[in-house]
């Protein structure tokens, strides 16, 4: 159990990217779209969320694709084919919601492309039409555009420094696509807070309805300690059980947005010590 | 004859309520190491001999498990302490955690009769006492196991209910496995109640016993995710379930600014520090913050933790806020004290209004009001009421809301045919059976009764144990 079948590395410079296939039989016959799992690296281990990407159940594998941006991503990436991860636990949070809507657009933002993908499928298979927008700083790390492009019926890719598609943000790829008169029914928008947060700005004045998959900082992720709340609509909800999508029209992201930052001195000591070496793996 | 009766009666009340040694205040409000150390050889078989060994001994009644109290003292009076341990553990599996956490003042000791003219005899410290020393000096033994049954139950949750629950099941010859949500085993032995109040090495060598009689434990598996309770029992081919998964959600309080930075609920503070070590950050890589002005909103012994977690965390005011008098608050008295001793400041007759932040998102303060005591409410006690006009600001830079928890959702809303209260409890046709309006199903713990006590927890799970043995002999 929880053993890396497949490594692979997406974007070898940090933050690097990175894909592991897990052995994890039970959750891959458990999970559905847009849920998570919770993982510890080592016994002195932070425990962190991470979406499911992909699954396979006759191989009881699930996919998990991430940044090392910090001190855990960072020590799980150093994990190689045939390691166990020492903790693995899931699947959590509530299943997208499918049905067939129409037309649906999946933003996708940096490695928010990954969480995407199992949304996307699932929302093709219900007989939805799905335009994917995949965002990207630069070419090279651009991720999942083969298994988009399968999922899809129209891929559009953006990229902020030109090198691909779109010069621009997935922002301006959704503006002229609702500007062009295309009737969308529903957009699904994964990504880091500030560009959901634009997403969102832009399909409220027109009404469409936009799920946002949001990002919290988790502990346990089963409702037990609340660290993860946001304010939704007014109202606190906890993001591992209530969610992770919400209402994107709803969601405080300024509040969200500055809940996260609130470990930056901790997480920039826990990366430094990372860095020379002596973190995580034992 | 007449001589020594007399003699006795005069030396008797000579001997006070020994008092436990323990760490200087002043230290121990700094550090994470256990506050009291335990009664020496000599205090506890000074402390037996204030037992008067009733003939009718109401402690027993007061114990919610039973234990022979009058019977282990004996063993005491006479040297016998490994024979004291086996006295205990008939009743009490796990007396090395009861002895330390148990509210004795409310349970055994309130009744004790030596109590009743002066301070009843201490009998959580001499339990204690006797686990500790059996322990370090006891072997192992394997206790007597009956024969395979060949049927299996599955118990969610390793908290004090699941796994006194385990304890007595596998001993009566079944299968059992726990599976509990998070990555260690024992509920709120091992996420809530701090080291320095309940070392972990203590829960894990309980689990270790566990585990050596062959309970097998399934840490990561949230049942209601990764499996539901239909699904143990018609998929696994679990023949019985117990629910044990305790009333693990927070409360919040429901006032503006409660989302600010620096707002926690006790569980997600205590959880950092307890479960995740974070403490000993960086070398455990779960973050905790280390505040200057700490109030913690509460008066039970989930607010007593966190506040002297936050005191020896660093801060340099540390604040119980409490909206009813000193006298209603229902932490142990132990703990109240130790708090006190340790320099935690008691804010009594108020309650938080608003909490106060800055333009970062991060807490500066909280506005309070003060309350008087008015009629009494359904529970019996006088219930606070505002005073107008009384409001004030207080310069914070952590908020921690121990106000209580609810029942977790997760196994409830997956498990069709499960009766719940209208808080979301899980219904029990009574507490002996445990059996839930589900067949094969069981439940016992804070599930059950909402958050209680360690010892009510394994109570009810020995009372599940018992029950679900009669329902698989039936079926
Ligand atoms: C439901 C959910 C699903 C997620 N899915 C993925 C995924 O599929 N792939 C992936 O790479 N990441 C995902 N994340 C984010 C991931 O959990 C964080 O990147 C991770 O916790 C960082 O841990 P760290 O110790 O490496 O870095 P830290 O030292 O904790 O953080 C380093 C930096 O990352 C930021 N950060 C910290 N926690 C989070 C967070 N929860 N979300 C976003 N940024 C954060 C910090 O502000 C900081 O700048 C998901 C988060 C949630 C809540
Ligand atoms: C901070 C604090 C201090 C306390 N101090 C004292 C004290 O001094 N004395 C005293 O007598 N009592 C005290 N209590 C109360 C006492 O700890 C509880 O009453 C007791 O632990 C309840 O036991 P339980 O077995 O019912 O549940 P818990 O101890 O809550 O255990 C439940 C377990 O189930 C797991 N679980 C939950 N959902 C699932 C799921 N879906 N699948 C799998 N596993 C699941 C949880 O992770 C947990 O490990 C305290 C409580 C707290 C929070
Ligand atoms: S288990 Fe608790 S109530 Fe029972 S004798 Fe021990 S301390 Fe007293
Ligand atoms: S009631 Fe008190 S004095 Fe009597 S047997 Fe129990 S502990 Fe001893
Ligand atoms: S992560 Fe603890 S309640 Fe959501």
């Amino acid at each position: 159990m929880n053993e890396i079948r497949e490594k692979k590395v997406w974007w070898p410079d940090p933050p690097a990217i990175k894909e592991f296939v897990v052995k994890s039989p039970w959750i891959a016959e458990k999970h559905r779209a847009g849920q998570f799992v919770i993982l510890r690296v080592s016994d002195n281990g932070e425990r962190i969320p991470l979406t499911i990407s992909d699954s396979n159940i006759e191989d009881g594998t699930i996919n998990i694709l991430f940044q090392e941006v910090g001190a855990t991503t960072m020590a799980l990436g150093r994990l190689n084919e045939g390691d166990k991860i020492n903790d693995l636990t899931g699947p959590l949070g509530r299943p997208t919601h499918i049905e067939k809507y129409g037309t649906v657009v999946c933003v996708g933002g940096g490695i928010g492309v990954a969480p995407v993908h199992p949304i996307a499928r699932a929302l093709k298979a219900s007989g939805n039409r799905v335009i994917s927008i995949l965002g990207a700083r630069t070419r090279g790390i651009l991720i999942y555009e083969d298994l988009m492009r399968k999922t899809s019926d129209e891929v559009r890719i953006t990229t902020d420094d030109g090198t691909y598609g779109r010069h621009g943000f997935v922002t301006d790829e959704l503006k002229e696509m609702i500007k062009s008169g295309m009737k969308i029914d529903l957009v699904v928008a994964i990504g880091p807070p500030i560009m959901m947060k634009m997403v969102c700005k832009v399909t409220e004045p027109y009404k469409i309805f936009t799920y946002a998959s949001l990002n919290t900082i988790m502990v346990d992720g089963t409702g037990m300690c609340g660290a993860c709340r946001v304010t939704v609509g007014g109202k606190t909800k906890f993001v591992c059980v209530d969610g992770p999508e919400f209402d994107g029209h709803q969601v405080d992201f300024d509040e969200m947005m500055a809940r996260l930052r609130q470990y930056v001195e901790e997480e920039k000591i826990a990366r430094e010590i990372c860095q020379k070496n002596t973190c995580g793996v034992k | 004859m007449i001589e020594e009766k007399k003699e006795m009666k005069e030396k008797k009340p000579k001997i006070p309520r020994q008092q436990m040694p323990e760490q200087d205040p002043h230290k121990r409000a700094r550090n994470f190491q256990e506050v009291t150390y335990g009664f020496t050889e000599d205090l506890s078989s000074t402390e037996a001999l204030r037992c008067i060994q009733c003939k009718n001994p109401l402690c027993i009644d007061g114990c919610p498990v039973t234990i022979n109290i009058r019977e282990f003292i004996k063993k005491i009076k006479e040297g016998d302490i490994l024979g004291a341990a086996k006295v205990i553990k008939k009743s009490n599996l796990f007396p090395a955690i009861c002895g330390r956490v148990c509210p004795q003042e409310d349970q055994c000791e309130a009744v004790c009769v030596v109590g009743k003219k002066g301070e009843p005899v201490a009998i959580g410290r001499l339990e204690r006492y006797v686990a500790d020393y059996e322990a370090e000096h006891g072997t192992f033994e394997m206790p007597e196991m009956l024969p395979k049954t060949g049927k299996k139950v599955a118990i969610v949750g390793s908290g004090p209910a699941g796994l006194s629950c385990a304890g007595d099941l596998i001993k009566m010859g079944y299968d059992v496995t726990i599976f509990e949500a998070l990555h260690k085993a024992g509920g709120v032995l091992v996420y809530g109640i701090p080291e320095f109040r309940l070392p972990k090495l203590i829960v894990k060598r309980e689990l270790d016993y566990l585990e050596k009689l062959g309970v097998e434990i399934r840490l990561n598996h949230i049942i209601g995710k990764i499996r539901t309770v239909d699904e143990l029992m018609q998929r696994d081919g679990y023949h019985a379930v117990f629910l044990a998964n305790g009333a693990g959600l927070p409360q919040f309080m429901n006032i503006p600014g409660e989302n600010l930075n620096g707002v926690y609920s006790s569980n997600e503070f205590l959880t950092r520090s307890n479960l995740m070590k974070a403490y000993q950050f960086p070398e455990y890589d779960t973050p905790i913050k280390r505040f200057k002005n700490v109030a913690v909103i509460g008066g039970g012994n989930t607010a007593m933790d966190s506040v002297r977690t936050a005191l020896r965390l660093g801060a340099d005011n540390a604040y119980i806020i409490y909206r009813r008098s000193r006298d209603e608050m229902p932490a142990r008295k132990e703990e109240i004290h130790h708090a006190e001793h340790e320099g935690v400041k008691f804010i009594l007759l108020t309650a938080p209004v608003r909490v106060i932040g800055n333009e970062k998102g991060w807490v500066t303060g909280l506005e309070c009001v003060k309350m008087e005591l008015g009629e009494p409410d359904a529970t019996g006690r006088r219930r606070p009421v505002p005073i107008k006009g009384s409001e004030f600001i207080m310069n914070l830079d952590a908020i921690i809301v121990a106000i209580g928890t609810n029942a977790n959702p997760l196994v409830a809303q997956t498990t069709p045919g499960l009766e719940l209260s209208k808080w979301g409890y899980i219904i029990v046709d009574d507490e002996k059976t445990c059996r839930t309006s589900k067949k094969g199903v069981f439940a016992g713990g804070d599930i059950v009764t909402g958050g209680a006590t360690v010892i009510l927890a394994m109570g009810a799970g020995r009372k599940a144990a018992k029950s679900i043995d009669e329902y698989l002999k039936t079926v």
